[in-house]
């Protein structure tokens, strides 16, 4: 009976409860949290891969889990502006409020690229902090992971060894990932990308790839059949070697241009979850990398 | 021909000699432009290597920042500014929103045709400190000839209480109900539903206090009460709201919000409302297609009994571009007006809006047709918007 008892406990799973509860805005930021914190940390992304993170609905859902969350984890300069200010009025927590320890952006801890001092709306949707879409460099990565590891850290101070031994055996393996993907992607320095938005800036300052045009007429506004078409002009004879787009965002302009200048049109994972081989921070980065290789083979 | 030959030496001393001059002007002209050139290029040098150097030292500022809070020597706060997500990244945020009409209605000719610009809601916000923010909107108008100038809002929030509560004083407008608390500029339809019109003269603003409580749960609930001045009692706090409400997603395309609340004034009003708000977007991605249904329900009792409803939808097939139908009814005591509405607007980014409205008003036997064209337009900062 007692061995029946006993064998019984121990089928039951022993689910270790997380100790930090981290709500991210972007799922690139849920994947960092869970190589820093294991199983002491339990994650929700407000967004999917799949989803702009500049058009959110400020859902019922999403102020119900930021009312629990210890810690929050964004890109910031602006690219949650449209919803999270809604969600964190209403979620009534105060441990994730802007200047505490739970609220962290992300952004704040890298370079970021263009940054402006002008901010006329008539040049579209600009962040004047700087382009937020830092996520595209894994060399942005390991100053996002120190500081997570940081608040971690802080939040839950009796953890505090587990997390610098998580950062240390993270940043070793992503130190090796890095130096791998800046050898395979010799090749693609040098090459011109026409994108979508400009969500692969940082992308493009780590490889050496030339932004020479974005679909979008000004930044944020859906693309034209004006711009396309002086695109269409500009790149018929040359100068551009891929179109890259993001899984959300509409298929039909890169098609459309692809097929007059006769340039690959691609979707690149701009998180984890974007593509099914994109399933964690390691992935993402492969992904991105090979399908790029890949276009340009084709060529 | 001597006179031709000297001619001849005139001339090509004529000729030659601005030539020569020309062109030891060409010369000392190529070597400026080739100084300035390279002066240029020097400047172009210059310039880059100082932006690059500052990039290094701030790349490097980073490093050491990092690097000294990896080996816990210190616990230097980087980076000064601001979290941008917040309030704090205006201080205050100040935002202007434009609203005019042009409209017209079959029938008599009234004062409701022709052009009109509706509300200019100011609006400015900040937090004050570490525990309160405050929020305004005054509403300036232009009606009878007169400009009119009404505060819709002026409130202190708590931004730091504990235990999911949230507490506001100040001149609200009331959380009951689903539109009640949405500012003009978010409607969308150009007018307000006919129950909010019949019931609480448009909706339910006022002085006083309320405080919000967010349940633990990963099922949105939230529970509400106001104490308002009100009407009806001489010493004030005439008013008293209660509300519920509850949301959640359905997968990730789907998500929801349903309410209940109630009004009461000491003048002898008392008005209930159930509403139910329903959005959806494929896989979520709200900014390429989306769709909104909702629906409210009031009952208000005064003398008497009255009931409303009203039920709407809003189809985004692309961007930039909407459609929505719109049905709302009362059944009051003289005559039980309803309404059809459709529309269609246009927004060439999240802050320019222009709308073409049609709808047809029956109430006894009377028929009203009108159509409105509106444009809805914000400068400055803009508040993140509500489910």
């Amino acid at each position: 009976m007692r061995q029946i008892i006993l064998a019984l406990l121990l089928a039951i799973p022993v689910s270790a409860t997380a100790e930090v509860r981290v709500f991210v805005c972007e799922p690139e930021w849920a994947a960092l949290a869970t190589e820093l914190g294991g199983a002491l940390v339990e994650t929700y992304s407000a967004t999917t891969a799949l989803q702009d993170p500049h058009y959110i609905q400020a859902r019922p859902s999403l102020i119900a889990k930021l009312r629990r969350a210890d810690l929050l984890i964004c890109s910031g300069a602006q690219l949650e502006i449209g919803w999270l200010p809604a969600l964190l009025q209403k979620a009534n927590n105060r441990k994730v409020m802007p200047g505490s320890d739970g609220y962290l952006e992300a952004s704040r801890y890298v370079l970021r690229l263009g940054a402006t001092a002008n901010v006329d709306r008539a040049q579209g949707d600009i962040h004047p902090q700087g382009n937020p879409h830092i996520q595209t460099n894994p060399h942005n990565i390991v100053a996002v992971a120190r500081e997570i590891t940081r608040r971690l850290s802080k939040i839950d101070s009796i953890n505090t060894v587990s997390y610098d031994k998580n950062l240390i055996s993270f940043l070793d393996k992503w130190r090796a990932a890095i130096e791998r993907w800046e050898a395979v992607a010799g090749p693609l320095s040098g090459r011109r990308m026409i994108a979508h938005h400009k969500s692969w800036v940082y992308l493009a300052d780590w490889l050496g790839l030339e932004e020479v045009a974005y679909l979008e007429p000004i930044a944020g506004l859906p693309p034209t059949a004006t711009h396309l078409s002086r695109l269409t002009n500009r790149f018929a004879d040359g100068g551009a070697d891929v179109i890259v787009r993001s899984p959300y965002q509409d298929d039909r302009p890169s098609e459309w241009l692809s097929e007059r200048i006769q340039v690959p049109a691609l979707v690149l994972p701009l998180s984890v979850g974007g593509t099914d081989d994109a399933t964690d921070l390691f992935s993402l980065y492969d992904a991105i990398i090979s399908r790029l290789l890949g276009a340009m083979h084709d060529v | 021909m001597r006179v031709d030959s000297f001619s001849g030496v005139f001339l090509t001393l004529l000729v030659f000699i601005p030539g020569a001059v020309v062109a030891q002007d060409a010369a000392a002209l190529a070597q400026k432009t080739e100084i300035s050139a390279l002066r240029a290029e020097l400047d172009a040098l210059r310039t880059d290597y100082e932006v690059r150097i500052a990039e290094l030292e701030q790349r490097l500022a980073i490093a050491e920042q990092n690097a000294e809070q990896n080996h816990g020597a210190s616990q230097v706060v980087p980076a000064p500014a601001p979290p941008s997500n917040s309030n704090a990244a205006f201080n205050p945020a100040i935002g202007v929103v434009f609203q005019g009409f042009l409209s017209g209605v079959d029938g008599e000719p009234g004062e409701e045709e022709g052009f009109a610009v509706g509300e200019t809601e100011l609006i400015m916000s900040a937090n004050v400190d570490d525990k309160f923010s405050a929020y305004l909107t005054a509403a300036l108008a232009f009606e009878d000839g007169e400009s009119e100038f009404e505060l819709e809002e002026a409130w202190i929030e708590t931004t730091a209480l504990p235990a999911g509560f949230r507490a506001r004083f100040g001149r609200m407008f009331s959380g009951i109900g689903y539109l009640n608390a949405k500012h003009a500029h978010t409607w969308d339809f150009a007018d307000q539903a006919l129950p909010y019109e019949a019931f609480l003269d448009g909706r339910y603003v006022d002085n006083g206090a309320q405080l919000r409580w967010l349940a633990p749960t990963d099922l949105y609930f939230e529970l509400g009460g106001e104490l308002m001045q009100g009407e009806g009692d001489p010493q004030g706090l005439g008013g008293i709201t209660v509300f519920a409400n509850l949301g959640g997603d359905i997968g990730a395309d789907h998500s929801w919000l349903a309410g209940v609340s109630r009004l009461e004034q000491d003048a002898g009003q008392e008005l209930h409302v159930a509403h139910i708000v329903w959005k959806w977007a494929p896989d979520g991605n709200w900014k390429q297609k989306n769709f909104i249904f909702q629906a409210e329900y009031l009952e208000n009792s005064d003398l008497r009994t009255d009931d409303g409803w009203y039920a709407q939808a809003v189809f985004q097939p692309v961007p930039r571009w909407r459609i929505g139908a719109r049905f709302d009814s009362v059944d009051l005591e003289a005559d039980d007006p309803s309404r059809s509405t459709v529309m269609l607007d246009w927004s060439n980014s999240e802050f320019s809006r222009v709308r073409l409205q049609a709808s047809r008003l029956e109430a006894g036997t009377t028929t009203e047709n009108a159509w409105t064209l509106q444009y809805i337009h914000s400068i400055g900062a803009h508040g993140a918007h509500t489910f």
